[in-house]
């Protein structure tokens, strides 16, 4: 019997999952969330802000439990897998890196938009330098062709990235558009290529299995599909899928639906869905961690989410730039007023 | 006044875009800019300004010293720690537009008064520049216990230094905003836009602040944007401040600030406001210098000696 493909997964539930909790997540939830998901046989649990080590501000919330403890309450429950965190040049520093590399992190995940992989030769240099595992994200991968993920793939393998990584963090692209740049990246770099979906277009899992085919073999996924936008790929479903197609993920089906079920469930504050706005994140190719500060300011300023996400798309604003949703709100609601009189 | 010699070392784009600035200046007079490559478009550009020039980089800078009495540093941090005591031993006040931080960080509005006399005086970094003013404003007002920027540049304005050393921007700028801009705490973001047609420089300001009159941090920041524009024409509030009551119990305000920096586009393209800010900035510096200069007052106060 031949032996069956391994897939690794990364389960992000405890860092895109802090995008849909508003980074409310507290040590003891973290703690039980890690421990589930260790016995479950996750190779790679997650822990940081929803934005990356570093992240816990006005721009894009503070957290409410600081991310050493946070991270503590991980690594004291993790017994098999390893601990991975995720840093956005810009945001978070090589500081950030050295404590969670001492807190246990063993996986470093380094975040860049897609067309800037330039900026993280530096912190992908000082996560190899303290022994961690480096998975580079091209984030908002559908801004950039398949030949642009090439090249970028390109510098962050000669940064000492371990795999790269097609991240759809608008859950924007379709099974054939995650195909394209699979393959471009496969063929340009010697090391593993990894696939991040978003569910804003209800295609997480089939473009996982997509990235899958076309042989990636790191797979980030979400417990309950738990994170930004419409959420993620859930690791259960996938798990699922996986194991139906005949690959190995090292991962127990009923103790990740328990997982789900049981632990990761009651703490989400509503549930991960496929709204009109999250919807229209990944037709229009919007960032999906907008989603709850874009319906913050509606709100706040009395006008429609989906004019603020479109605005935000027009002006081609990428991830980290969370900031311009509250100006463009009130741009907004000022034109709406002056309608009105009008 | 009988204007002041000066000049530029470093002859790439800032060199250049500067050399533009320093045309109009009635207090300033670029007479020599050195580079190291002789074809270089800022070479000739400053020939044909009637400058002295020189590809022979530092050295070359050095056989002319006779003709300048402050040098902009506009090469790169690692050049210009070489370039420092060879300048300081001439006795030549040093504008530095690199991240070498060889002397204090200043912001012309807020604390050049502080460092009169020194010889080598640092512009922090393009982001402390468009912010830093703006926190200053609102420390004059009222405590600000944290301050947060997030700036946010077009991909094609940030050179490979900017983006090998990005953790420097974001540590430079957050001290800034502590020690300059009076905030207890700071935090600062750069984001990079890689958007066809670029995006022009765009940065928020947080700052979270002690109990005080909303009209008075409207007035202190108007009249600070003011005075940023009078030397940064293209430097404007988008918004109007945001301010509102946190609900802690603690009587704080949070303001948000939305600024947009449009570059003077005298050699560097408009969008690249972030530059243009720098090179706008060290003109201002150096034209408070050469007043001081000539008015004998270059100089550190007994005090200061002492301490």
């Amino acid at each position: 019997m031949s032996e069956k493909t391994f897939i690794h997964i990364l389960d992000s539930t405890l860092r895109d999952g802090s995008h849909a909790l508003s980074h409310q997540l507290t040590a003891e939830q973290v703690g039980r969330v890690a421990k589930g998901l260790d016995e479950a046989g996750v190779e790679m649990i997650e822990v940081s802000h929803g934005d990356g080590l570093g992240g816990s501000t006005i721009t894009y919330g503070f957290s409410k439990q600081s991310e050493l403890d946070l991270l503590g309450a991980a690594s004291s429950e993790i017994k098999r897998g390893k601990l991975a965190v995720l840093l956005l040049p810009g945001i978070g520093t090589k500081k950030d890196l050295e404590i969670a590399a001492d807190r246990g992190a063993k996986v470093a995940q380094i975040a860049t938009h897609v067309t800037e992989a330039d900026i993280s030769e530096q912190h992908i240099g000082v996560a190899k330098k303290l022994g961690m595992e480096v998975i580079g994200m091209l984030m908002l991968s559908h801004m950039g062709s398949a030949e642009k993920i090439a090249e970028q793939g390109k510098l962050m393998e000669s940064y000492g990235a371990d795999v790269v990584q097609v991240t759809d963090s608008a859950g924007a692209l379709i099974p054939q558009t995650v195909r394209e740049r699979v393959r471009a990246l496969r063929h340009a770099i010697k090391v593993g290529v990894a696939f991040h979906g978003h569910n804003n277009l209800s295609l997480a899992v089939a473009n996982s299995v997509a990235a899958i085919e076309e042989g990636a073999r790191w797979i980030d996924a979400c417990t309950c599909g738990l994170g930004a936008g419409s959420g993620n790929t859930p690791t259960e479903v996938l798990v699922a899928v996986l194991d139906k197609m005949g690959y190995a993920t090292g991962i127990d089906l009923w103790k990740i639906m328990d997982v789900a079920e049981e632990v990761v469930r009651p703490l989400m504050h509503k549930p991960v869905r496929i709204g009109k706005a999250s919807l229209t994140m990944g037709y229009a190719g919007v960032y999906s961690s907008f989603l709850l500060h874009a319906d913050k300011a509606a709100q706040q300023f009395d006008v429609d989410a989906r004019d603020i996400l479109v605005e935000i798309g027009k002006r081609k604003a990428v991830g980290g730039q969370e900031d311009m949703i509250v100006e463009i709100a009130m741009r907004l609601a000022e034109e709406k007023k002056k309608r009105a009189i009008a | 006044m009988e204007q002041v010699p000066v000049a530029i070392l470093g002859s790439g784009n800032i060199g250049t875009d500067l050399l533009c600035k320093l045309k109009r200046s009635n207090v300033l007079k670029p007479t020599v800019m050195a580079g190291i490559i002789a074809d270089s478009d800022g070479l000739a550009q400053a020939r044909s300004e009637g400058a002295t020039t020189t590809a022979e980089g530092i050295d070359g800078l050095l056989k002319h010293a006779s003709l300048f009495e402050i040098v902009f540093e506009a090469t790169t941090a690692r050049a210009h720690l070489q370039h420092a005591p060879l300048l300081k031993r001439e006795k030549k006040v040093v504008v530095d537009l690199t991240p070498a931080a060889v002397g204090p960080y200043v912001v012309p509005l807020v604390n050049l008064k502080q460092y009169l006399g020194e010889p080598n005086l640092n512009l922090v970094s393009c982001g402390g520049q468009a912010t830093v003013p703006l926190v200053h404003a609102l420390r004059m007002v009222s405590p600000v216990a944290y301050a947060e920027i997030v700036a946010t540049i077009a991909s094609k304005s940030a050179g490979p230094g900017t983006r090998q050393n990005i953790d420097e921007f974001t540590h430079t700028t957050a001290r800034g905003l502590e020690k300059i801009g009076g905030a207890e705490k700071a935090k600062a973001i750069i984001v990079l836009n890689p958007a066809e047609p670029p995006v022009l420089m765009r940065n928020t300001i947080y700052g979270i602040m002690d109990e005080c009159d909303a009209a008075k941090i409207e007035r202190s920041v108007g009249a600070m944007v003011k005075q940023i524009a009078e030397y940064v024409p293209g430097f404007r509030l988008v918004a109007k401040p945001l301010i509102e009551d946190l609900p802690n119990g603690k009587g704080q305000k949070k303001v948000t600030l939305f600024v947009e920096v449009e570059g003077g586009g005298d050699y560097l393209p408009k969008y690249a406001g972030n530059l243009d800010i720098m090179t706008a900035s060290a003109v201002k510096v150096g034209e408070e210098i050469a007043r001081h200069l000539r008015a004998g007052t270059w100089k550190k106060t007994t005090e200061e000696v002492l301490t």
